[in-house]
């Protein structure tokens, strides 16, 4: 048993590709605690960040700086009364945010998060990824359908038509990054994953820079695609609050809410997680071609260490300058208890067999979250798109962009 | 990896993919339909893999239950189906139906009892690590003529259905 | 219980395509016809993945083909049923009668 459970830690495969059924487990426990988490996080720093953005200062009460405000809120959700409308269709009603969570967190199955750091590695990875995150507008669609009502009705059927359309443009730029793998001495590229990144190691070069500018035009393609694809600002029309109250959620209320809530985040961090894994060099550190050697090695793998010292130092500084009246103690306290566990897991990464192992996790983490920051970046940036021009800018500038891309790296790849 | 418990799965596959099948064709609501399909298109899928086909199972869930689908849940949307739920939903042809589906499964037992010595298990299951490449190089190979044709027949399909629905071109 | 062969997958497959052409028989929704339409298209495909398992890789590249032939279908199928909605303000088969003068 104890052998069985040691085996994985000492091979080179994924546990489900090794067939470690013990390890697949404790991976999906672990992403699914990890992406709640990070959901979480999401939520408070969206709010601050698009705060800071409009010069304002975002929750500052529960917790200091708000920090307590995204439990506050889950514990609100769980509260809450679940109301079902009466003219509703009630099984689809039920099903809809069940489908849209379970597609959610589906496709973290193949999502690499180092060499060995995932729960399996398909065959098909990138086509699974995709085919199961663009099952997620069925959930919308149901959702809409079941409230029976106009603005879900209005948001579903806008929704599909923007998935749908986006989805091949997306599907296009993925296909460029894929032609890619195949630059080799057999020719033979992957779908997988794992093999997508292992592929950009030995070319020693992030996709988005190879061939430039192509890679890079892919990469801004499907940046543009993941945004529509996860109903997000500037094309957050689906659930436009101005127009649709909330679109195709108007209805629901208390823990289904959430369970779309959940979803949509954890959807953007699944598409981001494919941009990074296509195009940014999934696990890679940066600058793989122009900074190598030791001593390069040795100054990158000092980072995580570094990043969560600074990140202790920030907060360290915050609770300085805490108010000093006695009702904000606990607060100070309790602000400068999260820096010292900051500081702690800076020390921890500096240990040498830590930090060789949760380099590769640090450095994909750090990619997904500054494309997260993307994310909140447009929404704080861009005024919302019209239907007309949504569907102008998908079928008219990104699908032929996509085609010539496309063409363009297959000629690339043969002459170079 | 060996597969695990493969009986187990087929006969829940199988169970989901035909009872899913038989709500499709039983559902007054069109979306129910819709949705009972979809069921019946993962089952499919999962089936699939369990044959050692990813690429096709990767195609039916992207194409199939992503594209195809919404598409029908879109249209079902669009025309007003409330009125049509209200009105007969079958039609007087059940003896006909009940006639051609008795003569395909007498046509299916006669396959099943004579076909036993055609089928047989040779096994060479596939090697799932390379399949997508395998297909690539079929499909490139030596079905690239009928490449081209499907994307012809794509082509007159997408003219096809913006001639139909659109109102004025 | 007995390992999983070829004919088990086909069973499964002929009552997908016996299922399909009762409801292409006896349904009246224009929507619903289509659906089993791709029912008996799925059945056909399922019977040449199974058979790609002994004979070949070959019965996988012709379900690709099927799906695309599907997709087409649907594409057209659909376009044709919102010219009818849009005419005739019905989606029942049985009232697409124009031409039975």
């Amino acid at each position: 048993m104890l052998d069985y459970i040691t085996s994985y830690l000492k091979s080179d495969l994924t546990p489900g590709s090794a067939g470690n059924l013990f390890w697949a487990f404790v991976y999906i426990v672990l992403i699914f605690l990890g992406l709640s988490v990070a959901v979480i996080a999401m939520n408070w720093l969206e709010r601050k960040i698009l705060a800071h953005m409009q010069v304002r200062l975002g929750p500052m009460r529960v917790g200091p700086h708000g920090l307590l405000q995204p439990i506050a809120d889950a514990l609100k959700l769980l509260i809450k009364e679940d109301i079902m409308p009466s003219a509703a269709d009630p099984w689809v009603f039920w099903s809809a945010p069940l489908l849209v969570v379970i597609t959610a967190f589906t496709v973290f199955v193949v999502v690499p998060f180092g060499p060995t750091h995932a729960v399996t590695d398909m065959n098909i990875g990138v086509l699974f990824m995709l085919g199961v995150s663009s099952l997620s507008v069925l959930g919308v669609v149901m959702a809409g359908w079941a409230s029976n009502s106009h603005y879900p009705l209005m948001g579903a059927l806008r929704s599909s038509a923007q998935m749908v359309s986006y989805e091949i443009a997306m599907g296009l730029a993925v296909i460029s990054a894929v032609l890619m793998t195949s630059l080799n001495n057999e020719g033979t590229g992957t779908l997988s994953m794992i093999g997508i990144v292992q592929a950009q190691q030995a070319q020693h070069v992030w996709f988005a820079f190879k061939f430039f500018p192509l890679g890079l035009i892919a990469f801004f393609i499907f940046a543009v695609a993941m945004v529509a694809e996860t109903n997000r600002a500037p094309f957050d029309l689906p659930e436009a609050e101005s127009e649709l109250t909330a679109g195709f959620h108007t209805e629901y209320s208390g823990f289904r809410w959430s369970l779309f809530f959940l979803a949509e985040y954890s959807a953007m961090i699944a598409v981001s997680s494919i941009a990074v894994t296509l195009w940014l060099g999934g696990w890679m550190r940066p600058f793989p071609n122009a900074l190598n050697g030791e001593t390069w090695d040795l100054v990158f793998s000092l980072v995580p260490g570094l990043t969560f010292l600074l990140l202790a130092a920030i907060t360290f500084y915050s609770t300085a300058r805490m108010p000093k009246h006695p009702y904000f103690k606990v607060q100070t306290i309790g602000l400068g208890g999260f820096g010292a566990v900051l500081a702690l897991i800076g020390v921890a990464l500096f240990i040498p067999p830590v930090r060789d192992r949760v380099q590769d996790i640090f450095w994909f983490s750090a990619k997904v979250a500054f494309s997260m920051y993307m994310y909140i970046w447009y929404r704080g940036t861009f005024p919302r798109y019209r239907f007309d021009q949504l569907m102008k800018v998908g079928w008219k500038v990104l699908l032929p962009l996509g085609i010539g891309v496309l063409v363009l790296t297959a000629i690339a790849g043969i002459l170079f | 990896m060996a597969p695990v418990a493969t009986t187990f799965f087929f006969y829940f596959l199988s169970a989901l993919t035909v009872l899913s099948g038989v709500l499709v064709i039983t559902r007054k609501n069109a979306v129910h339909s819709a949705l009972a399909l979809i069921v019946s298109l993962l089952g499919q899928a999962a089936l699939y893999l369990m044959l050692y086909a990813p690429f096709v199972a990767g195609v039916q869930i992207i194409l199939y239950a992503g594209g195809i689908m919404v598409l029908f849940l879109f249209v079902i949307m669009l025309v007003s189906i409330e009125k049509a739920q209200k009105e007969e939903q079958f039609n007087q042809q059940w003896l006909v139906g009940l006639a051609a589906a008795l003569a395909l499964g007498a046509l299916f037992v006669l396959v099943y009892v004579k076909g036993r010595a055609l089928f047989p298990d040779r096994g060479i299951l596939m090697p799932e690590q390379s399949n997508t490449q395998q297909v690539a190089v079929l499909l490139y190979g030596n079905y690239m003529f009928t490449f081209e044709i499907a994307s012809l027949l794509l082509l007159v399909a997408i003219i096809g259905a913006v001639v139909m629905a659109k109102k004025r071109i | 219980m007995a390992p999983i062969s070829t004919l088990h997958y086909l069973v499964v497959a002929a009552a997908l395509f016996i299922l399909g052409v009762i409801g292409v028989l006896t349904r009246r929704n224009v929507v619903i016809v289509l659906m089993s339409i791709e029912l008996i298209l799925n059945a056909v495909n399922l019977n040449l993945v199974a058979f790609s398992r002994i004979w070949g890789l070959h019965g996988q590249i012709f379900a690709i083909f099927v799906i695309t032939d599907a997709a087409a279908e649907a594409a057209v199928g659909l376009g044709i049923l919102i010219a009818f909605f849009r005419n005739k303000e019905t989606v029942n088969m049985d009232e697409v009668d124009l031409m039975k003068w």
